[in-house]
């Protein structure tokens, strides 16, 4: 069981990244922790990925010294992945905090709660 | 002040003593749907094939292909750069898109015309949400921090170094690590750092929302032009005609270079556009 667990240290450390991101989206009312949650579990995607494309004892897969041989290098797809996931996360994370100041501006709270049942009120 | 609205809200009232139940099994089974999803996700994780085992199946010969041929057929040295910017040139393509998509759309949301009273007025009210406060920040969208000089002096001695590292590490894409994202959020990380030092005032000279258009919609440009040729020719990759040059010089791997500064010219544009935006509702 030890051993299956230091085997799969990074995933499972990744799993419990993304159950903290979930459990915060689920636990806070403050739409500003909920957005870090968001982040949380975006971090979690990056490290399952980043150790998925890891080879043991293998280099970055930038060309040094002319060695052009893949078993010189790690897996160069996982990075570009990454890489997709950054950028798309940073555009959520900007639209999601611009929404949440307009809910601040019209409802004056950043009680997600609170502001439904405002705005249900107004409906 | 929160509570003091939520207590005169009859709604509350009416509702307070359902949703106090309601709350307490709303936690109880959120607490067992994390902890249920950690054991589900936990058992997935450790049937996966072992991290760092060169035999696993993610490693197959896409892989093998984009590290043996990539630098004859890209020139680059950093095969990441020559993966996302050669081979999967569509991809990163999308990505500036889904960055400038996202500028847009908080501009839409953020954007405040004009700078009329009732606009001053408004923001007396909201801004911050600070109202009789005695050192309310009133207006703080034009809020501009004049007498800061630990601020000023070190942001003089950081930015340009700032700067210049984050051009460094554009240019320097195909043969080392970075590329575009890394080096464009540098250089809007300095421009950031340049405006909370020197305020608006300053960087409008430089970066307003028309700079921030027309770089972005050109940088785009370029990029759509310089890769979608292909979709025009029915998908036939055909030979460029730009040289690909000796490996690991500055001037190489095709256009790869171009690529990069078009996308870290976006990325630049993009975060300072955020950050502008976020604060006073104008780039």
């Amino acid at each position: 069981m030890w051993n299956l667990i230091v085997r799969h240290l990074n995933d499972l450390v990744a799993v419990a990244l993304f159950v903290i991101g979930f459990a915060d989206l689920l636990f806070q009312k403050n739409m500003i922790k909920k957005v870090i949650g968001l982040n949380v579990m975006d971090s979690s995607i990056y490290l399952l990925l980043a150790s998925q494309g890891y080879i043991t004892g293998r280099k970055a897969p930038i060309i040094t010294d002319g060695v052009m041989s893949a078993e010189y290098y790690i897996n160069p797809i996982p990075s570009g992945l990454v890489l997709t996931g950054i950028v798309v996360s940073v555009s959520v994370t900007a639209l999601l905090l611009s929404m949440t100041i307009r809910m601040y501006k019209k409802y004056h709270s950043l009680d997600l709660d609170y502001c439904l049942m405002m705005a249900r009120g107004e409906g | 002040m929160k509570a003091e609205r939520e207590k005169n809200d009859p709604k509350t009232i009416i509702s307070g003593k359902i949703s106090g139940k309601l709350k307490a099994v709303y936690r109880v089974s959120a607490v067992v749907l994390a902890v249920l999803l950690f054991f589900m996700l936990a058992t997935v994780m450790i049937g996966m094939p072992d991290i760092g085992n060169k035999n696993n199946p993610d490693n197959n010969e896409v892989a093998k292909r984009y590290i043996e041929n990539g630098l004859e057929e890209t020139g680059a040295v950093n095969i990441v750069s020559g993966m996302i910017l050669d081979y999967r040139a569509f991809d990163t393509f999308g990505e500036s898109c889904v960055l400038f998509a996202a500028t847009i759309c908080v501009m839409i949301m953020l954007r405040i015309d004009g700078q009329t009273k009732e606009d001053d007025e408004e923001a007396k009210k909201v801004t911050f949400g600070i109202r009789e406060s005695a050192f309310s920040l009133i207006d703080s969208r034009n809020y501009e921090p004049e007498n800061d000089s630990i601020l000023k002096k070190s942001a003089l001695l950081v930015v340009p170094l700032i700067l210049v590292f984050g051009i460094y590490v554009v240019l320097n894409g195909h043969i080392s690590p970075g590329g575009g994202f890394s080096g464009g959020a540098i250089l809007g990380a300095g421009l950031i750092l340049f405006l909370s030092a020197f305020g608006f005032s300053a960087t409008e000279k430089f970066m307003n929302a028309k700079t921030v258009k027309i770089t972005t919609l050109v940088s785009l440009l370029i990029y759509c032009l310089a890769k979608s040729y292909s979709f025009f020719t029915g998908a036939n990759h055909i030979e460029s005609v730009i040289p690909l040059g000796t490996p690991g010089a500055i001037l190489s791997s095709g256009l790869i270079l171009v690529l990069n500064i078009c996308v870290g010219l976006v990325v630049a544009c993009t975060m300072y556009s955020f950050y502008a935006l976020v604060r006073r509702g104008r780039i």
